[in-house]
């Protein structure tokens, strides 16, 4: 198969390995725990037998899988080698984790251009190539942080962030109950609700629309953010004001975007919808709000981002001695780094979590709808 | 209730649709459009009129007109004795429109259910006219598919199935199988003429095909565009059985060349 | 004429409707503070008088719109441009900032675009990545951009254009991608029928119709820049900018200066907004594209 022929990534990963073996050794004199000349020889070896044996395949699966093994297994000795080391790596110990990385660029190459039949393979194949490139982000900001002995403030490794995670869990869960299950969910819910029965009134009362849209249109331009201050004054340093910033953050989209939808249905089937006689309150339910509900769904997508940034944000202007803003801010002030990459990664977490059940709960009522079947129109 | 007045006006006179003097004015950005002018029509119970005409000659408009979609801004327009507004309150018609208009987030059985929901009729009624009308169209065994996941002969089935499910006495079509292929269409044709001999439904039928129009009908009326009005009244003289083969019978060829010529002198006087 | 009536005038009702509310609104919110003044002063001032007072207070709860109004008429175009507590000069801090993080953003969002539309291998490993990533509250990277860039002595325009620059490259690979895809099949069917290169398939095809997706994107994505400057300005205790006039006027609660403030913020990102807009209508135009 074409996919085992020889490739750059390949070729230059060789070049870089027979480049490191000239430049030895890995680390330098000094260090403390220096990495055995065996261990050495298994990393150079790994990277070129795989690198060669991926040649030699007769079928794209069989070289992606050596690549794959070749290029995490050095990885892993590279890793577990600079620990102990920290800012002890030279220059060759950089040459092999660039080989290391184009073995993994070439699999990941092999892998994007693999058709397989089965939809569970496919799926299967669908989360690994970006595990694996989001994976290598994490080895290569570990092994640099750690080889390079960036300072510790500038940027912590991902271990010791991930070892934060797991040593201020109480924390991290007392900040996501004020910020996620107070503020957010609460100015979510209120904002969306808002946004959604005005854009009912607005479809009700044509001249309210009218009027409506442009603003609703140019406010989203608008940055909202900046209420968090005014909010915090009205409404006290507790959660209720990041509420409050929430609720207006995520009212326009919602608003913008039902109205759109509930333009969306067709004239044929508004048509349809009159030769039966039904009421606006029967077309609404039947016909309309069905045919927005992409449009809605999208508001709420929109809208799970807006509303984690707005209480984050309204944070930074005042809080009680918790939430995830809070955290952020004063850990910074005390330059604890690993602590506001520890909030961040939470942060994150929750962002992704939020708008995953969004968009499963989107996918399961907007089936019929051609961007989730993935059909015709 | 339907059914009695229909019944009720049949009584005095059969006339389902009867439209006098009917015209429409649209108001467009390039200033005032005579869609339809002096109309005079009517339809009699059991009747399958179609309406033929080049683009933009009015037929669609027309049917909407029937059907309470567009106002008339001249003359007067009666179905069964009321008026075009009171008809569809009385949900006196099935509509069926060029496209299958197919609600996407709904199976078959339940698009089909649509206008029973809106009508407010009890459950096990709606199943059971659903189940009488996938019959008439052939569609048993489709009932929980979506309407993406079938074809278009199938979708626009369902659609009359849909109309049917109604129990009106009037079905109106605009172009009901203008986007199918021929084949798909011949078997639609036949199925439909089935269908209005079984039920003695009233059908108005636009169309732009002459053999459909011929194929179909007892009555065919030309129209001709700027303004939309009838220039010919054809009355079939085709058996009410017609096989397909039909249209090669030199009966059918002469009723179709005079539809032919109908056309083209509505298109000379516009030149 | 229609276009007044359609939309103009609804537009303009609901502005005065919502002017009214404010002003309902800060006698409503200022009233409880007012009449405790009152009360210490031993003053009883009839309604209108009183209503008055709520509306000239220096602090208010909630500063009447014609309070924010003189106040950002008169620092915006009383004050000298390089004043500190003009408007315009704060202004121009956030701006430039902005500026120069949406064109990095821009730039960086097109370049992706176009490896991931190119390269399967990225597009396959990089793209569910960008759009996990908008789901992540990025701006709560912000302050610690910042504070890590000035630890290591990298301070003003260049941290603050950085937010702005992750902020903006988002929507625009996303956009582009979009826009880089949507020639038509039968397009690239004709394209492939001409031979034509990759690179000929690229500037003769997919540029142009990614044009109208670009401009929409980099409206998004402006938007979106002005409001990283702002939050970048906020944790460090800036001295110029937006955002440190709202942290200023949130630490001695002066009301009136954080809705100027806000008004100002306004202001710039519709003026942005609208002037990518126009731009993306005058390429559009240069184009042979149809006038909406």
């Amino acid at each position: 198969m074409m996919n085992s022929k020889p490739s750059w990534q390949v070729g230059l990963a060789l070049l870089l390995c027979a480049i490191a073996m000239t430049t030895m050794p890995l680390l330098a004199a000094e260090a403390p725990a220096p990495m055995s000349s065996g261990t050495t020889s298994l990393i150079i070896g790994l990277i070129a037998l795989s690198g060669v044996a991926s040649f030699a395949m007769f079928s794209g699966v069989a070289s992606a899988a050596v690549l794959f093994i070749g290029a995490h297994g050095a990885a892993w000795l590279l890793l577990s080698g600079i620990a102990g080391n920290e800012g002890m790596a030279r220059m060759p110990y950089f040459l092999l984790l660039a080989a290391a990385w184009l073995l993994a660029w070439r699999c990941v190459a092999i892998l994007s251009g693999l058709k397989p039949t089965s939809p569970q393979i496919r799926t299967f194949l669908r989360l690994l190539i970006p595990a694996i490139f989001g994976a290598w982000i994490l080895i290569i900001w570990e092994a640099v942080t750690r080889g390079a002995g960036i300072p510790f403030i500038l940027l912590p490794p991902p271990s010791a962030v991930a070892a934060r995670i797991a040593n201020s869990l109480p924390i991290l869960a007392a900040d996501v109950r004020q910020t996620i299950f107070k503020a957010v969910l609460f100015g979510y819910v209120v904002g969306c609700g808002a946004g959604f029965v005005v854009a009912i009134l607005a479809d009700r009362v044509g001249f309210l629309r009218r009027g409506l849209l442009p603003i609703g249109n140019m406010v989203s331009a608008l940055p909202i953010i900046g209420v968090a201050p005014i909010m915090v004054m009205w409404f006290g340093f507790d959660w209720q004001s990041k509420a409050a910033v929430v609720i207006i953050m995520t009212f326009f989209p919602m608003l913008v975007n039902t109205v759109a939808g509930l333009a969306a249905s067709g004239h044929m089937e508004r048509d349809l919808m009159r030769t039966y006689a039904s009421s606006y309150w029967q077309t609404l339910f039947k016909l309309r709000l069905p045919a927005a509900a992409p449009f809605i769904f999208n508001a709420l997508k929109i809208n799970s981002t807006l509303a984690l940034i707005g209480a984050i944000v309204a944070e930074f202007f005042g809080t009680p001695v918790v939430g995830m803003g809070f955290r952020i801010s004063t850990e910074i002030g005390r330059m604890n780094v690993d602590m506001v990459w520890a909030e961040i990664a939470v942060a994150a977490l929750a962002g992704s979590v939020f708008y995953g059940v969004v968009a499963l709960v989107e996918r399961a009522t907007t089936f019929w709808h051609p961007s989730v079947r993935g059909g015709r129109a | 209730m339907t059914v009695n007045q229909a019944t009720a006006t049949r009584v005095e006179q059969s006339a389902v649709v009867e439209a006098r003097q009917l015209g429409l004015t649209f108001q467009t950005n390039d200033g005032p459009v005579r869609a339809l002018s002096n109309v005079d029509l009517t339809i009699n119970k059991g009747e399958f009129v179609s309406f033929i005409g080049p683009s933009g000659c009015g037929k669609t408009t027309f049917l909407r007109v029937i059907a309470d979609l567009e106002k008339p801004t001249e003359g007067t327009i009666s179905i069964n004795g009321m008026s075009s507004e009171q008809a569809r309150e009385a949900r006196a018609y099935g509509y069926v429109f060029q496209a299958a208009a197919l609600l996407p987030w709904r199976t078959i059985e339940r698009n089909v259910a649509l206008p029973l929901e809106i009508i407010g009729l009890p459950r096990a009624e709606q199943q059971e006219r659903i189940k009488r009308t996938m019959d008439l169209v052939n569609l048993s065994g489709f009932e929980k598919k979506y309407p993406w996941q079938l074809s278009g002969g199938m979708q626009q089935r369902a659609s009359i199935a849909r109309a049917l499910a109604f129990d009106a006495d009037l079905l109106l079509m605009d172009e009901p199988f203008g986007a199918l292929d021929e084949i798909v269409r011949d078997h639609l044709n036949e199925q439909l003429l089935q269908l209005w001999r079984r039920t003695d439904k009233t059908i108005c039928f636009v169309t732009h095909s002459i053999p459909e129009a011929v194929y179909l009908s007892t009555r065919i009326v030309v129209m001709s565009q700027r303004p939309g009005r009838v220039t010919d009244v054809i009355e079939s003289t085709l058996p009410k059985e017609r096989p397909l083969d039909i249209r090669e019978s030199p009966e059918f060829l002469a009723i179709a060349a005079r539809v032919r010529d109908g056309l083209r002198a509505g298109h000379s006087y516009e030149d | 004429m229609d276009r007044v009536r359609d939309k103009i005038i609804p537009v303009l009702t609901i502005l005065a409707a919502l002017v009214a509310v404010w002003y309902v609104a800060a006698v409503f919110m200022n009233a409880p503070f007012q009449r405790d003044l009152d009360r210490r002063a031993g003053e009883t001032p009839g309604t209108i008088e009183f209503i008055g007072k709520t509306l000239s207070q220096p602090k208010p709860t909630m500063p009447a719109p014609h309070q924010v109004a003189q106040n950002f008429f008169e620092n915006t175009f009383l004050r000298k441009v390089t004043s500190n507590r003009s408007l315009v000069y704060h202004s121009w801090v956030t701006l430039s900032s902005t500026l120069l993080g949406f064109a990095f953003g821009t730039a960086l969002g097109i370049l992706i675009a176009v490896g991931i539309v190119h390269v399967t291998a990225l597009d396959r490993s990089l793209m569910p990545w960008i759009i996990a990533s908008q789901t992540i509250p990025i701006l709560a990277v912000a302050p610690m951009i910042i504070v890590v860039l000035a630890a290591i002595g990298v301070t003003g325009l260049i941290p603050k254009a950085l937010i702005s620059t992750y902020l903006s490259f988002f929507p625009v690979a996303v956009g582009m991608v979009k826009g880089l895809r949507s020639p038509e099949v039968m397009h690239l069917d004709l394209m492939h029928t001409y031979n034509a290169s990759a690179s000929q398939t690229f500037w003769k095809l997919r540029v142009p119709a990614s044009v109208p997706f670009l401009f929409a994107s980099m409206k998004v994505a402006v938007a979106a820049s002005l409001v990283g400057a702002i939050v970048g300005e906020l944790p460090t205790g800036a001295v110029a900018g937006i955002g440190a006039k709202l942290l200023a006027g949130a630490y001695y609660s002066q009301t009136i200066d954080i809705w100027a403030a806000l008004v100002a913020g306004s202001v710039v990102a519709a003026m942005l907004v609208v002037l990518v807009g126009l731009v993306g209508k005058l390429v559009e135009r240069s184009m042979g594209g149809r006038p909406a």
